[in-house]
């Protein structure tokens, strides 16, 4: 079993981050790891930046991830893959949503929405997946199942079997909603094989 | 909380601690909701056999508590760290009556200050209020330790107190369950006046007992298995406790620790034994030099604060880095882009009220809650928060201190539930003591900004129960104020004249703001119509945008694309309503001039 690894969640509040970041937890604790995940509620959900932190390994103390020590970020919208780039060291994996949600400052004609924003990334040799999410689940079937084509994205860098995490999703999702969650996670993997 | 298997359960400090307090047997359960408390008692409300509800404040929770426990039951209260400011009083005194059924106050510090307007370290009402206090380290801890608390509080006779920080409550870890404790007393009057009347002759007697129970609170410490050594290189040793435990485990794995489950009292001889054991003693705290003071006292030399900060949140790296300058690796610097501050929601009846007082030349006195966004650009109409219930005094007091000019000058702005949290009094003192200043009451029919709880203004109670619900207007009424409006926030211009008028009042008015919070299930439920932007008609005033609502959006023309498009040749833009986001409140409709923005047929 591998010491311990740290993957990093971002994106808007509202965008449904901590559910993807479950159902790797429970992957990754069906295949016999320690976890731990940190999360900030409150006023920090109302449309600002979000992060999740999750830590797993044999035995894991430390519910935060040390600067500079985050393996893979998920990123769910564009500019959230780069704002936590301290976190991140040469070779990290990111894996982002090529989403752009407009923050206030922008929407409102104060800033610009930064160009070709995942450079920052590519340019400090850190190893970017970009994921059409939205547009992949839609050809799934079902746009809701954005969420689990990044969790299927993920998946590839985790050392965790497929089909345990097509157990998870059997065992933890509504019957009718299950295929095409299936799918969407296979439709995710294949994006990052 | 998740079942991944029978022995493993998934779940954060925050439900860790309501199975904790269900498995030990917890008959009455209150408390007020706060960031990062909240969940405990949301969680605890759906065991069986336990009574919960959410108090009007925490001083009125913890005075629930202490009755449960008068009549024998084991009885919690929970709050966030300010809260017990708020209850400090009940706090103080039940130190001395001691306790009947065992009685545990949940306190959940939030250093760093994710969603609080201070830090302040709660271990130092431990010492304070001459309480055994108990600090776990992750959600595991969390549950085992909450049914010790009441354990300690029954063989103490001592209220106890439970001290979590963010990074307990909102960390999921792995938790296993327990057996259920049903060896308790039954309930029942109990009339002991020697020990709950504390009038002084009582109470000092009582103060007495007191230090009898903190001497024998510090003997059990000395042996306890929470208080423990945890052997390796005796080079460098550290005691530490809570969270800050972790992350020394993870910077000097191979480190001598002494790990203190219990923060207070301290085990003098335990510390002073693993002192002698290592070459150099360090202490491991967030915050406060808590347990470096005392242990200092105790004329033990230590490292503490001159290596650990005493702000803010602690990580590995920090402690690793504080102890050994210059160990960590080089880290990419920060790229900078736009900022993406919280915001209210699309559709927010908030966005209605601080638009016009953006636009009024007032300095508004604000409080707790979503509303506290207000402050931010470009509404930016919140001129103090200081706490809980602050905003109608601290209005009065500026218009006194601005005498006969004061009147048309100060509005306070007040949430549902803050208000009846502590704002009345202030409200009381207003009239009382007259004074001009307008009231806003922005009543959005739920507590909001720590995920919707009820209050006694809702109609439902924790488990969402039809119960009574307080009639706001007729309560004001009821205190004095003889001018009390209702405006519909989401209409915009009819709001502004209201409120200028009552601003202008030289007696004491209160505006009610009627409209509910938007993520309310029933709100989410109703298939909102969107508005949209009849681009054609835009003129890029910009009276929407100002608005700040996440989901208009403004596109600037590049040069010459105005007259390209047909619009008028040096405006600046046309602002865009993105469909999905709109949650069809209208404010933006009731600005604008040029019937730009049409009401939909539905999604």
């Amino acid at each position: 079993m591998q010491e311990t690894g740290n993957i990093l969640f971002s994106g808007v509040g509202g965008q449904g981050i901590l559910l993807a970041s479950e159902i790797t937890v429970y992957a990754l604790l069906s295949a016999g790891y320690d976890a731990k995940k940190s999360e900030v509620h409150g006023m920090a959900q109302r449309g600002g930046s979000v992060t999740a932190q999750l830590r797993y390994g044999k035995k894991v103390y430390s519910p935060l991830i040390e600067p500079g020590c985050a393996d893979i970020q998920m990123a769910f919208e564009m500019m959230e893959a780069v704002r936590y780039l301290p976190f991140l060291h040469k070779g990290s994996k990111v894996i982002v949503n090529t989403q752009k949600i407009l923050p206030p400052s922008v929407a409102t004609g104060l800033a610009e929405y930064p160009k070709d924003v995942l450079r920052h990334l590519t340019e400090r040799d850190i190893v970017v997946v970009p994921v059409d999410a939205f547009d992949i689940a839609r050809e799934v079937g079902e746009i809701k199942t954005a969420n689990v084509v990044m969790v299927g994205a993920l998946s590839t860098f985790l050392p965790i079997d497929p089909a345990i995490y097509e157990e998870v999703i059997r065992t933890r999702v509504p019957e009718r909603f299950r295929d095409v969650n299936l799918q969407a996670f296979a439709a995710g993997r294949k994006v990052s094989q | 909380m998740t079942i991944i298997n029978e022995n493993t359960l998934w779940m954060s400090g925050n439900e860790a601690i309501a199975l904790g307090v269900y498995e030990a047997g917890v008959k009455v359960a209150s408390g007020y909701p706060g960031t990062p408390s909240t969940e405990i008692m949301e969680n605890l409300s759906k065991y069986p056999g336990v009574y919960t509800e959410w108090a009007p404040n925490e001083k009125v929770g913890l005075e629930v508590a202490i009755g449960a426990s008068f009549a024998g039951a084991r009885a919690l209260a929970t709050m966030k760290h300010v809260g017990v400011n708020v209850a400090a009083d009940p706090l103080f005194t039940a130190s001395y009556t001691g306790v009947c059924g065992g009685l545990v106050l949940v306190t959940a510090d939030d250093p760093e200050m994710h969603s609080s307007q201070n830090e302040q370290d709660n271990r130092n009402y431990a010492f304070a209020a001459k309480l055994p206090m108990l600090e776990p380290s992750d959600p595991s801890e969390a549950k085992e330790m909450v049914k010790l608390a009441f354990d300690l509080s029954e063989d103490l006779d001592s209220p106890v107190m439970l001290r979590i920080t963010t990074r307990v409550a909102h960390v999921k870890g792995v938790v296993s369950k327990g057996e259920m404790n049903t060896s308790h007393p039954a309930c029942g009057i109990n009339k002991i006046p020697g020990k709950l009347v504390m009038l002084p002759a009582i109470a000092r007697k009582r103060r007495v007992v007191v230090e009898e129970r903190m001497a024998k609170c510090r003997e059990l410490a000395e042996t306890a298995d929470y208080n423990r050594i945890e052997e390796g290189d005796t080079k460098r040793g550290f005691i530490t406790a809570g969270v800050s435990y972790l992350y020394v485990k993870e910077a000097f794995p191979q480190a001598a620790v002494l790990k203190l489950g219990m923060c207070w009292p301290l085990p003098e001889k335990k510390i002073r034994q693993f002192a002698a054991m290592v070459d150099e003693l360090y202490i491991v705290e967030e915050l406060d030099p808590f347990l470096e003071t005392h242990i200092k006292a105790m004329g033990i030399a230590c490292h503490g604060k001159d290596c650990i900060p005493n702000q803010g949140e602690l990580n590995t790296a920090i402690v690793r880095q504080g102890i050994t300058p210059g160990s960590g690796p080089e880290l990419f610097a920060p790229v900078e882009l736009p900022n993406r501050p919280p915001n209210m929601c699309a559709g927010c009846p908030h966005r209605g009220i601080f638009f016009n007082l953006s636009r009024m030349k007032v300095f508004v006195s604000g409080d707790i809650g979503c509303y506290t966004l207000g402050f931010l650009p470009p509404l930016s109409a919140m001129d103090s928060c200081v706490c809980m219930g602050a905003s109608v005094p601290i209005a009065h007091g500026m218009a006194k201190a601005l005498g006969e000019d004061g009147y048309n000058q100060v509005v306070s702005v007040i949430g549902d539930s803050t208000f009846i949290h502590s704002g009345i009094t202030g409200l009381i003192n207003t009239v009382y003591n007259n004074s001009a200043s307008t009231l806003i009451i922005l009543d959005n029919r739920i507590t909001a900004m720590t995920g919707q709880q009820q209050n006694p203004a809702t109609g439902y109670n924790i488990r969402g129960e039809a119960a009574s619900s307080i009639d706001l207007a007729a309560l004001c009424r009821a205190v004095g104020v003889k001018h009390v409006y209702k405006v519909n926030p989401h209409d915009v211009v009819e709001t502004r004249k209201v409120l200028k008028e009552a601003v202008e009042l030289k007696e004491p008015s209160v505006v009610i703001s009627e409209a509910p919070c938007v993520l309310l299930p029933e709100m989410k439920e109703r298939k909102p119509v969107s508005y949209f932007t009849n681009q054609e008609n835009c003129v890029g005033c910009m009276s929407c945008i100002r608005l700040g609502c996440p989901a208009i959006s403004w596109t600037p023309f590049a040069e010459g694309e105005a007259e390209q498009r047909g619009y008028r040749k040096n405006q600046k833009g046309i602002s865009k309503i993105d469909e999905i986001l709109c949650n069809d409140c209208g404010q933006c409709a009731s600005l604008c001039k040029f019937n730009a923005i049409t009401r939909g047929e539905g999604k």
